[in-house]
C-alpha cells in the first residue's frame, strides 16, 4: 500500500515565514514536499474562516507561520493568528476532527532551517494522524 | 444592541440531523455587531455542519443566506432569500430570539405550501454595550420606566446585583460588589457620578418601590404609534 503523503497548507507571513522559507530554498535545505505555501501579507489576516475551508476542502494540516512575538511588522499580527487558530481548534474539536490537525508556529527570517524543522515535524504529526476523516 | 451567543455545536447539530437540506440564515444587526450571528458566523457554523455531515457519511446539502435584519418583514421580504427557504426541510436562525420568532411567522405567513421549521442557533443573552473589542456588558433589562435621570446614568435596576433603588447594600466593598471582584458596585458608581455632577442630594430621598407593571408583565409588551398608521 502506498504511504500515505499528508497534505497540508500553510498560510507563511510576508515578512518573516515567506523569507525563511526563501533561505530554505535558496540554501538547499530538505523539506517534505506536502506542504502548499500560501503567502499573506500577515498572519492577523487570516480568518477562522479560512483554517475550518482548508480542513473542510480536504487539507490533512494546517500550518499558520508568522513571525516571532513582538517581532510582527504589524505589531500584533502573530496574537491574533494564535488565538485565531486556538478558535479554530476549538471549532474542529466540536466536529470530531482533531485540533492538532492546525498548528501555529513562528519563524524569523533568516532562519531558514527552522522553516524547514517546522514543514518536517508537521508532517510526521500530520502523518501520525492519519488522513483528514473528510476525505477517507 | 442585543448581545446574544452561540450554542455549543452539539446541541445545533442534534436539532437538525434528521434534515437533509439545511438553510443557516445570519442576522445583520445586533448579533453581526455582537459576532455571534453574522455573516462570518453563518459560514463558520455552516463549515461545521458540512464537515460534521460528511464525516458521518450522510448527503446533507447546508446553504447560507444573510438577512439585514430578521425582526423586520421589509428585510425578510427577499424573492431570494424565500426561495432558499422554501427550498430547505429546516432553517437555522442565527438571530437574538426576537429574529426566530419573526422569522417563523414571517416565513409560514408568506409560504403556504410547507410548514417552515426554524430554529435558533444563538442564546439571546442581554441589551448591552460593547466595551472594548470583545467585551459585552448589559446596560438594560428593560424595565419599562427608566430611572437614569434619578441615578446619575447609571441603571442600578441592571447593574445592582439586587436591582436596589435605594442602595448600597452592605455588600459593596471598595467599589466592587459582593458578588465578584470583577463587577463594579452600581451604586459606588452612582454616588460618585452624582458627587462629580454636584447632584449627591438626588438620592436623599427615598425611592419608593418601584413599580414592576410596564417591566415583563400581563403577556408581551406593545407600543403602537397611530401616527405612523394609515
Amino acid at each position: 500500500m502506498k504511504e500515505f503523503e499528508p497534505r497540508i497548507v500553510a498560510f507563511c507571513c510576508h515578512y518573516c515565514a515567506l523569507a525563511a522559507a526563501d533561505i530554505a530554498g535558496k540554501t538547499d535545505l530538505q523539506f517534505p514536499p506536502t506542504v502548499r505555501v500560501i503567502r499573506v501579507l500577515c498572519t492577523g489576516k487570516v480568518e477562522v474562516l479560512h483554517l475550518l475551508k482548508a480542513i473542510e476542502s480536504g487539507a490533512d494540516g494546517v500550518l499558520v507561520i508568522g513571525c516571532k512575538f513582538g517581532e510582527c511588522y504589524f505589531k500584533e499580527g502573530n496574537f491574533r493568528a494564535q488565538k485565531k487558530v486556538e478558535r479554530a481548534k476549538s471549532l474542529l474539536e466540536e466536529v470530531g476532527i482533531e485540533r492538532d490537525r492546525l498548528r501555529y508556529d513562528f519563524v524569523a527570517g533568516p532562519c531558514g532551517n527552522d522553516f524547514a524543522s517546522i514543514m518536517s515535524t508537521m508532517t510526521e504529526e500530520v502523518k501520525a494522524l492519519g488522513p483528514n476523516p473528510l476525505r477517507v | 444592541m442585543i448581545v446574544a451567543e452561540r450554542k455549543p455545536f452539539s446541541e445545533i447539530l442534534s436539532m437538525v440531523e434528521d434534515y437533509s437540506k439545511i438553510l443557516v440564515i445570519g442576522c445583520g444587526s445586533c448579533v453581526t455587531i455582537c459576532m455571534a450571528g453574522g455573516e462570518e458566523e453563518v459560514k463558520l457554523l455552516a463549515s461545521q455542519l458540512r464537515m460534521a455531515f460528511r464525516k458521518n457519511k450522510r448527503g446533507v446539502e447546508v446553504e447560507e443566506a444573510m438577512a439585514l435584519r430578521q425582526c423586520d418583514d421589509e428585510y425578510m421580504n427577499d424573492p431570494v432569500l424565500l426561495d432558499k427557504v422554501r427550498a430547505a426541510d429546516i432553517v437555522i436562525s442565527m438571530a437574538c430570539g426576537v429574529g426566530v420568532q419573526h422569522a417563523t411567522t414571517f416565513f409560514n405567513r408568506i409560504i403556504l405550501d410547507k410548514p417552515i421549521k426554524v430554529v435558533p442557533a444563538l442564546n439571546t443573552t442581554f441589551m448591552g454595550a460593547n466595551l472594548d473589542v470583545g467585551i459585552w456588558e448589559e446596560r438594560c433589562v428593560g424595565c419599562g420606566d427608566c430611572v437614569l435621570e434619578k441615578t446619575g446614568g447609571i441603571c442600578p435596576v441592571t447593574r445592582c446585583a439586587k436591582s436596589l433603588l435605594n442602595g448600597p447594600c452592605g455588600g459593596s466593598s471598595n467599589g466592587k460588589c459582593e458578588i465578584n471582584k470583577e463587577t463594579d458596585c452600581a451604586w459606588h458608581l452612582i454616588v460618585e457620578r452624582l458627587k462629580a455632577l454636584g447632584e449627591l442630594d438626588r438620592i436623599k430621598p427615598v425611592e419608593p418601590y418601584k413599580d414592576w407593571r410596564p417591566s415583563h408583565n400581563g403577556g408581551p409588551r406593545r407600543i403602537v404609534r397611530e401616527d405612523m398608521r394609515i
